[in-house]
């Protein structure tokens, strides 16, 4: 088991900065995702820590020890891919043991051990069998085995259930979860998912764009998000985003040619948000009542659609030219006039400058 | 719907085309067996084994087929299939610029050096090198002509390994021979075998090379020892006797298919089933 300690980072390919001065710093037996939209840099991130990818400048460290120049095979990783590079020609039983067997393991040793790790995964019973003849999730079980098979001090995973369909995809994500609670392991997750961000993690870490926006534990990250890329990201169905200015004691929500004044009364806002200013505010769908009769801190839109998902329910309005996402934790969408009124939590808003930082 | 017009037109062109690419093949199964063949296809009198006999018991002939030729053959393909495959894993998976160029530039080139206008030029090469009369000079020029192509063929097969296969065998801690040994290789297998049939088929039936850098019948393959069933004084050729030989010349190329047809399935252009 082991410490990561990641030092300003950089990677190019080209003209594209594809990793841009990441730094992060992991402690023995965490669990570390690195959640990002698709070419964020998290594979190469990952690759750099495996020893696959040089990286241009900055340094890492494994137990202390430094890393940065040192091939894949000296630094006691394991790593699951996106596709799980099982080997055609090799039975399951010599694809897992295969970490061992270049470590020079005796036969019997090496079938010892492998049956022991796919026990313990429940694919004992498939070593005889080549990839091929094998499901995805049994593929999937497959490339775990082999990472955990040599007792690497690092797991990396390179989102290892996007190949999954949905259901297996859950069930994935759970054997994953109790292998790492039974087993501790120290890994670094790359996925794009932030369900499953949220649920596995320890330490979630948002990229954009090749650098680091936010790392912290998920509730942090979904509590405290420190711009509006970060916010909108967490969350499903996603925080909704209105751009404002205030004004005296109201604010206008500027999401169509005419803005709706709704009354700051209550709203605890942050001193940054000086008078007159523009802002973004952010809500997250659970925090939004809806109304059939006008309040004072309320917005008036239309009714767009609503949703049923059985034990709840999307309620989506359109206010000017924006779409609002309202969630209700109720079994069935209720029955709603064609205009409605929107009311928001004041506990839970966010509120962003232009820059889109958070405001406190 | 087709008239019976056109159906009589198709069925007798389709007869036509048949009857003229058939007809070989039938000279072919007749003329060996029979002692009076001539270049029309007759079906023996009295079909006897005398022409192999004769086929036989000639000793360079068989010289030529069965210990020139395997020689001439085996080399040229171990030697091709080797540097083919190395060269395609360097061009696919290196980073030195401009280097998937270099195949086309080489296969444009292997036109020019396996071509009969080279010849002069290759036949001085082989001679300064004091290669000339020798099998290893037949087989390297036979490489040198086949290589182009086999790393275009080969490349195709190193490009169909996944990287990743590569980089879960580095990561787990393999050297990069252990890695070329355990996944490379055995992935791109099949690529090696297409190729090294393709070669080995090539040089069996190379005749203008070896005709041209060997001197000593005995080192002779079959392609050139033909001649030896030409009447020496009237230059006639010994029909009967060519035909024996020919059959002879051709079975360990159609054993080789059949091998290889049994054991992984042909696939053209898509090379070999795994
Ligand atoms: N080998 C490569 N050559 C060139 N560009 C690359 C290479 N690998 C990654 N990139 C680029 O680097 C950026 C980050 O890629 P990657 O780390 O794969 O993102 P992610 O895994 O988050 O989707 C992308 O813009 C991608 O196009
Ligand atoms: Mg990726």
């Amino acid at each position: 088991m082991a410490s990561i300690e990641i030092r300003n980072l950089r990677k190019t390919f080209g003209k594209v900065v594809a990793v841009n001065e990441v730094s992060l710093s992991m402690t023995d037996g965490e669990f570390v995702a690195l959640l990002g939209p698709s070419g964020c840099g998290k594979t190469t991130t990952l690759r750099m820590i495996s020893g696959l990818e040089m990286p241009d400048s900055g340094s890492i460290h494994i137990n202390g020890k430094d890393v940065t120049s040192l091939p894949p095979r000296s630094r006691d990783v394991a790593m699951v891919f996106q596709d799980y590079a099982l080997y055609p020609h090799m039975t399951i039983l010599d694809n897992i043991g295969y970490p061992l067997k270049v470590r020079g393991a005796p036969h019997n040793e090496l079938k010892e051990q492998v049956t022991s790790v796919a026990n313990n995964l429940q694919i004992g019973g498939l070593l005889a069998r080549r990839p091929g003849q094998l499901s995805g999730g049994q593929q999937q079980r497959v490339a775990v085995a082999r990472a955990v098979v040599h007792h690497a001090q690092v797991f990396l995973f390179d989102e290892p259930l996007s190949n999954l369909d949905a259901k297996l995809r859950l069930e994935a994500r759970a054997f994953l979860k109790h292998l790492q609670r039974e087993v501790g392991i120290t890994a670094v997750y790359v996925t794009h998912d932030q369900a499953e961000a949220m649920a596995l993690a320890d330490k979630i870490v948002v990229m954009k764009d090749g650098s680091i926006m936010q790392a912290g534990t998920p509730l942090e990250i979904y509590r405290h998000p420190v711009n509006t890329f970060v916010a909108s990201f967490i969350g499903n169905p996603p925080m909704n985003l209105l751009p404002c200015e205030i004004n005296g004691g109201s604010i206008y929500v500027q999401t169509g040619d005419s803005p709706q004044a709704m009354s700051a009364a209550g709203l605890r806002l942050p001193a940054a948000l000086a008078k007159g200013s523009q802002f973004t505010l952010g809500v997250r769908p659970e925090h939004i009542r809806v109304l059939t009769e006008p309040a004072a801190d309320s917005i008036k839109g239309t009714l767009y659609v609503t949703q049923t998902l059985g034990g709840e329910a999307l309620v989506i309005v359109r206010v000017g030219e924006q779409l609002i996402t309202i969630r209700l934790f109720e079994d069935e969408a209720p029955p709603l006039p064609n205009e409605v009124y929107l009311s928001f939590d004041a506990d839970h808003l966010f509120f962003f400058g232009p820059d889109g930082q958070v405001l406190r | 719907m087709k008239s019976p017009m056109q159906r009589i037109l198709l069925t007798g062109f389709t007869v036509i085309l048949a009857v003229f690419f058939v007809t070989p093949l039938l000279w072919f199964v007749f003329a060996p067996f029979n002692p009076q063949a001539s270049l029309s296809v007759t079906i023996p009198q009295s079909p006897s084994l005398a022409n192999f006999e004769e086929v036989l018991s000639n000793e360079m002939a068989m010289r030529g087929l069965l210990q020139n030729s395997v020689i001439i053959g085996i080399g040229t393909m171990v030697g091709t299939s080797l540097i083919a495959a190395l060269a395609a894993y360097g061009i696919s998976r290196g980073t030195l610029p401009g280097r998937k160029i270099l195949t086309y530039v080489l296969i444009l080139f292997s036109s020019v050096v396996s071509g009969t206008a080279s010849m002069v030029p290759i036949f001085k090469l082989i001679y300064d090198l004091g290669l000339i009369d020798t099998h290893i000079g037949v087989i390297l020029v036979m490489i040198g002509g086949s290589i182009p192509s086999a790393i275009f063929i080969m490349q195709d097969f190193v490009e169909s390994v996944p990287r990743s296969y590569e980089e879960a065998a580095m990561v787990a801690g393999a050297s990069p021979l252990q890695i070329f040994r355990d996944v490379t290789f055995p992935v791109m297998r099949p690529g090696v075998l297409v190729v090294g049939i393709w070669v080995l088929v090539g040089a069996w039936g190379s005749f203008l090379t070896p005709f041209i850098l060997l001197r000593n019948i005995k080192l002779m393959p079959a392609s050139v020892t033909f001649f030896l069933f030409y009447d020496l004084e009237s230059g006639m050729p010994q029909i009967r006797l060519i035909s024996a030989y020919a059959v002879l010349y051709t079975i360990p190329v159609l054993l080789l298919y059949l091998l290889i047809n049994w054991r992984y399935g042909f696939r053209f252009f898509g090379g070999i089933k795994q």
